[in-house]
């Protein structure tokens, strides 16, 4: 129960078991209906109603946007691609994606190199006082970006790094570290010990066995962990805010918050087509991994 | 069997039994240097941070200019701030209503997830999307259905049901602005609770269940006697990570109100970024950041606990 990896399987054999318990309950189709299927539906319309909004806003023409009593606002009768024209073209939009994905990609990288190598010292190399590294990486966890961003705000700018991407890459790992490291901790663990038993034996170091045996097994470990570090760089928002000034290397969340509201009359429009695409590389980079990303939120949680 | 096809790996790997790989198979050295990229970083940007940030909690620094040491005057100050006290209040406010209504949602959607419903892998996912999607761009959807003019929710019940004569006051005056906020934060945090929680549900084993179902007991003592003390572990843990991130939330109260209107709606995280980067005083700033730890070591001893009973609880039920 303690290991990530074991829990889809787990998570299969039990709902079969649970389907056999619904057979053995007695159950009507309509009491079945009002105290499961309503409610779920409405959980559905309410979780996802903000992104139908977001959708819809984005491309319908101004006209159709403020004139509620002319045009059903749930529906667009002219679609128009202009917010987003308007977006890339005569916005730095492109640029502030550039960004955002390179200081994702960037803390990703370094996070999960930094993690693994964490994860297998504590995991396989078993110092003295390792379980304590692990508690104190776990504990970094619980501290959160907002009691450090002042303070933080003042290293980067004594380090020179103000307004440039490296102090984006260099402090996102903090929150991106102890997340990995806990997840690999449980991939390692669930990888059996004998395997580098074995290699020990025919004489492969420490580090050819973590490179070759260890790694590859620990791939779908290595997946989650990435995504995960990813999507959360993705969505970073206090760091990116205190830390960069200039309009052309904002990060998507903070620049459509930044440059895109300007004055007293919002261009919803532009915003909503802004945040659109803003989520959409997530939310697309996630749907192809959704099982790894779920096995990997729950298992973190479980440790 | 094995002899021919592992003596040229043999041969290719001795030359390479140098010192320099001899040492890195010293397990001390080893751990150390596969330690020292995570912990020196964490260092670096996590503990030093930490332990500046008190530090300047106690000066009076502004940006541009080194501080002295001040003692408890920034503190002083802050007792004297109705802005702060208000930013407490509403701080402690919007993490005990959110959670509430955050574990009771999620755990309601939890229960309807574990029963059998189809494309049940599907749903999971969909329903996760409000937790993928960056937080700040989904509030600025918020202010959006928030407009005072041209909300979607003032439409539906002025014009379209007829229920309001008026538009609704979402963000404009205190108290509407602190519910809406609460409303956004429980719409993006129901996915996370849900989802793990969900995890937890399927581990119960269905055996104790269906005993229950033999003794006669009704759906409500299923609940209450068997999936709520069995998810209560990982009900702590959950519930000690939702409200540290809500306690410490920025980036809504930042994206729909900005801490307006009239500051009735700042957290301790915005008021800090207010008074620290925006404002220029640094110490002031650090002084609000700090005065957040005593919640949050609260909050972690709180998983500590849930930990500790967990592993109890494993070692006496299910390895």
């Amino acid at each position: 129960m303690t290991d990530a990896a074991v829990v889809p399987k787990e998570a299969k054999s039990t709902n079969t078991s649970s389907a056999q318990l619904e057979t053995m309950a007695w159950d009507s189709k309509s009491r079945r209906f009002v105290m499961l299927y309503l409610p779920l539906c409405c959980f559905l319309i309410i979780l996802l109603f903000p992104f139908y909004w977001m959708t819809v806003t984005a491309f319908k023409p101004n006209a159709e946007l403020y004139d509620f009593a002319q045009h059903n606002p749930f529906w667009i009768t002219s679609p128009t691609l202009d917010h987003i024209r308007m977006l890339l073209f005569e916005t730095a939009y492109p640029k502030w994606l550039w960004t955002t994905m390179l200081v994702s990609v960037c803390a990703t990288i370094l996070s999960l190199f930094a993690s693994v190598l964490a994860a297998y010292a504590i995991q396989r190399l078993r110092f003295k006082g390792s379980q304590y590294v692990g508690l104190a990486i776990y504990l970094a966890y619980l501290v959160p970006p907002s009691i450090l961003f002042i303070p933080l705000a003042t290293m980067v700018f004594q380090l020179g790094l103000f307004d440039t991407p490296f102090a984006l890459i260099l402090t996102y790992p903090t929150f991106l570290i102890p997340f990995c490291t806990w997840l690999l901790i449980g991939y390692f663990k669930s990888i059996p010990f004998e395997l580098e038993e074995c290699a020990l034996i025919d004489g492969a170091t420490r580090l050819q066995i973590l490179w070759q045996i260890t790694l590859p097994l620990a791939v779908p470990g290595l997946i989650s962990a990435g995504i995960f570090s990813f999507t959360l760089s993705w969505n970073e928002f206090i760091y990116a805010l205190a830390f960069i000034q200039s309009s052309e290397n904002k990060t998507v969340p903070v620049a459509i918050l930044t440059e895109l509201v300007t004055g007293d009359v919002y261009q919803w429009g532009a915003l909503m087509a802004g945040s659109l695409l803003g989520s959409l590389p997530v939310a697309i980079f996630y749907s192809f991994f959704v099982d790894y990303y779920v096995s990997s939120l729950t298992g973190a949680v479980k440790e | 069997m094995s002899a021919t096809t592992a003596a040229p790996v043999w041969t290719k790997m001795r030359p390479k039994q140098g010192a320099l790989s001899r040492l890195f198979d010293w397990k001390p050295f080893l751990a150390f240097v596969c330690l020292l990229p995570a912990v020196g970083l964490l260092m670096t940007f996590l503990t030093y941070p930490l332990g500046l940030g008190i530090w300047l909690a106690f000066t009076d620094t502004t940006i541009g200019r080194e501080g002295i040491w001040v003692g408890l005057e920034n503190f002083i100050w802050l007792m004297d701030d109705p802005i702060f006290w208000s930013a407490v209040f509403y701080s402690v406010f919007y993490t005990g209503v959110a959670t509430i209504g955050k574990f009771a949602l999620g755990l309601w959607l939890a229960l309807l997830l574990n029963q059998h419903v189809p494309f049940k892998s599907m749903l999971r996912a969909i329903i996760l999307l409000p937790w993928i999607v960056p937080t700040v761009l989904s509030a600025i959807a918020f202010w959006w259905i928030y407009d005072p003019q041209f909300s979607i929710i003032s439409y539906v019940l002025v014009d379209a049901l007829g229920w309001r004569d008026t538009n609704v006051d979402f963000i404009n005056t205190a108290w509407p602005a602190r519910w809406s906020l609460i409303a956004a934060n429980i719409w993006r945090g129901i996915p996370f609770v849900a989802i793990t929680l969900l995890a937890g549900l399927q581990t119960i084993p269905p055996s104790l269940y269906e005993a229950a179902l033999l003794d006669g007991a009704s759906g409500w003592q299923r609940f209450r006697h068997i999936t709520f003390p069995m998810l209560l572990p990982i009900l702590a843990i959950v519930m000690t990570f939702s409200i540290i991130f809500t306690f410490t939330d920025f980036q809504l109260v930042y994206a729909i109100t900005r801490g307006g209107p009239v500051n009735s709606t700042h957290l301790l995280a915005t008021l800090a970024f207010q008074r620290g980067i925006q404002g220029g005083q640094l110490g002031e700033g650090a002084a609000i950041a700090v005065s957040m730890i005593p919640f949050l070591v609260f909050a972690t001893l709180f998983s500590y606990y849930g930990l500790a009973r967990r592993k109890w609880q494993q070692g006496e039920g299910n390895d």
